[in-house]
């Protein structure tokens, strides 16, 4: 879970801003340079923190034991003779082009091992969040609909444990479960594309440890903002017709609860795709997380650098989306 | 409600006394290694049974509880000591270019993906207990500004501020005197909870390798010890996973449990 959907999920909230109907056009632009600075500062920040390294990076991808003239060669290789704002200079050009270096430990182009990785980690993530929708939907609505009751109860009950439960401690049980005790499925591993079936059967364990915890925080989202819904005036009306409980929160309140569960899988989504660094390691997985964390390993940091480079840009992306469509849907948030 | 603060109360308490406690007492030495004992299902001798080393895994979890609530508490220490102030700062400045400046740079934290840069930096600064804190304090400190100027705007505008004013405090003194004291039922909540998953992200990077170094225990790091040896003796792979989960199920429910008794409006509505 971040930070961000914690802060929804508690429910704190900034008190509102005044709202007046200025043009979208306005308030587009200025989230798109939110965006442009937002990317700025991320470039900067993980130059930043690459920097940081003890010694420099050439010796710290060599290790102690390096010979001169390795090390010197790598140090020209990597321009390490050049002051620091060329460097971030000629790292952020070759980005423009489409260039993210090559890895030192595979002498390879990290675009191509991150477009590869990315066919594990995609479909990874986008099975976690309709599994995570899978359950929280029903949960949520259920648990809104009979709120007090004991099923309400029950069910806040157990998504409390889903929200506290360490993702990668339950792939460990499910492995423990399904691929040691029953052998229904493999306990790690990816077979590639080329086995669609197999391929699958990989994801589906990582999936349902990622979508599990997520699942909770979006069924407890989905509850809080229904049974805000159903203490509005316009589901009174509703069933002044003549309509169900159950009616007026399938057809009014979900409705209108809709827009902070949107905003909460948006963020969901990245977090997955992010995120799944550990579970990617508990299953061995190829996926981009894994690439990155074998890639501290290996020292190699063109790699770490350009590969998180990714992720942030893709969750900055993700977020701006979902601010959009936020927008769209709800006017109010037009700010100023 | 009452039923979830005091569940919360109990778990989380317990956790901190079995940390408290384990600075004098554990039933076994955690660095004494009895090889002929490993792998130990849970018995008299050893309530919680052995590891593959054959150290006692119940004082394993004590001493371990010690290392993550360490880690969270200094953690969250860190997101109050810097967010909190900035918080309060932005609010006294609403709408100035200051309050712009420390909203627009929260925002652009939060976009980070927080597992990824503190992956990142405890790679770079080398892994340790105190790289983790710093990794995971750095975003504590947008969650805390946030919250704490989000509670701290409304207390502005009501008229004991406007008599302060009128009687000659400066904003700093407003804010340290009168704004901080109304806000800290909101930050004693929001502490709780990130002080919870500080705990989880803090076993996720001990669990790869990133938190706390041996021979310290902690409980990300006996669970990747015992991946390997999950089938053999599950006991090892069930405990540690157990105390993560109950220590932040109680606190999420305290944080819950405190924040309906602090804040009547919300009652029975979450």
């Amino acid at each position: 879970m971040t930070f961000a959907q914690a802060f929804a999920l508690h429910g704190f909230t900034e008190s509102g801003p005044e709202f007046s109907l200025a043009a979208m056009g306005h308030y587009l632009l200025r989230r798109l340079i939110a965006l442009g600075l937002s990317l700025a500062v991320a470039t900067a920040v993980i130059f930043g923190v690459v920097e940081l390294v003890p010694g420099d990076p050439a010796s710290y991808m060599l290790g102690t034991g390096a010979q001169p003239e390795t090390l010197a060669a790598l140090r020209e290789q990597l321009g390490l003779n050049q002051p620091w704002p060329l460097r971030y200079a000629s790292w952020l050009a070759g980005i423009l082009h489409g260039d993210l270096g090559h890895s030192f430990t595979y002498k390879t182009p990290i675009a191509g091992m991150i477009l590869e990785r990315l066919q594990v980690s995609l479909p990874l993530a986008l099975l976690a969040l309709a599994l995570a929708v899978l359950v929280a939907f029903p949960v949520g609505m259920i648990a809104a609909a009979r709120r007090g009751r004991a099923s309400d109860t029950m069910l806040m009950g157990a998504s409390q444990i889903g929200v506290s439960l360490p993702n990668f401690w339950f792939a460990m049980l499910l492995v423990l479960l399904f691929a040691v005790h029953l052998r229904l499925l493999p306990a790690g591993g990816f077979p590639g594309w080329g086995q669609p079936i197999s391929a699958l059967k990989s994801l589906l364990l990582p999936a349902v440890a990622l979508a599990l915890p997520q699942a909770a925080i979006l069924a407890r989202v989905l509850r809080s903002a229904l049974v805000e819904a159903l203490g509005q005036d316009y589901i009174r009306t509703a069933r002044a017709k003549g309509l169900t409980q159950g009616q007026a929160l399938r057809r009014h309140a979900l409705r209108n609860a809709l827009i902070p569960v949107l905003t909460i899988m948006g963020m969901q989504f990245s977090f997955l795709l992010a995120g799944a660094i550990i579970i990617e390691n508990v299953f061995y997985l190829p996926g981009l997380g894994r690439m990155i964390f074998q890639a501290i390993n290996q020292r190699d940091l063109i790699v770490v650098q350009s590969a998180v480079l990714v992720l942030v840009a893709a969750v900055i992306l993700v977020t701006f989306l979902v601010d959009l469509g936020y927008a769209a849907i709800d006017p109010r948030l037009r700010r100023k | 409600m009452r039923l979830s603060l005091f569940l919360g109360f109990l778990l989380a308490g317990l956790a901190l006394f079995a940390a408290g406690l384990s600075l004098i007492w554990t039933p076994y030495d955690v660095t004494q290694l009895a090889v002929t004992q490993k792998l130990r299902p849970p018995s008299a001798a050893h309530w919680l049974g052995t590891d593959h080393l054959g150290r006692d895994m119940f004082s394993m979890i004590m001493v371990g509880a010690r290392t993550s609530i360490a880690v969270a508490l200094v953690a969250v220490g860190i997101g109050m000591g810097i967010g909190v102030p900035l918080g309060l700062a932005a609010a006294a400045d609403r709408g100035g270019w200051l309050d712009e400046i420390i909203m627009r740079a929260n925002d652009l934290i939060f976009a980070f993906p927080s597992l990824v840069i503190a992956i990142l930096i405890t790679a770079a600064l080398g892994p340790s207990a105190v790289n983790a804190i710093i990794a995971i304090g750095i975003f504590n400190i947008p969650v805390f500004a946030r919250v704490t100027r989000g509670s701290a705007l409304p207390i502005w505008t009501l008229d004991y501020i406007r008599a302060a004013r009128v009687a000659g405090k400066g904003m700093a003194r407003i804010s340290l005197q009168h704004v901080l004291p109304n806000i800290a039922n909101v930050l004693i909540v929001q502490a709780t909870i990130q002080f919870s998953l500080g705990i989880l992200a803090e076993a996720g990077l001990s669990y790869v390798g990133l938190g706390a170094q041996p021979p310290t225990p902690s409980w990300g790091r006996m669970l990747a010890e015992a991946q390997t040896m999950a089938s053999l003796a599950p006991h090892v792979a069930i405990v540690p996973g157990l105390a993560i989960l109950l220590t932040v199920l109680g606190l999420n429910l305290l944080g819950d449990g405190l924040r309906d008794a602090l804040d009547p409006r919300l009652r029975g509505a979450r």
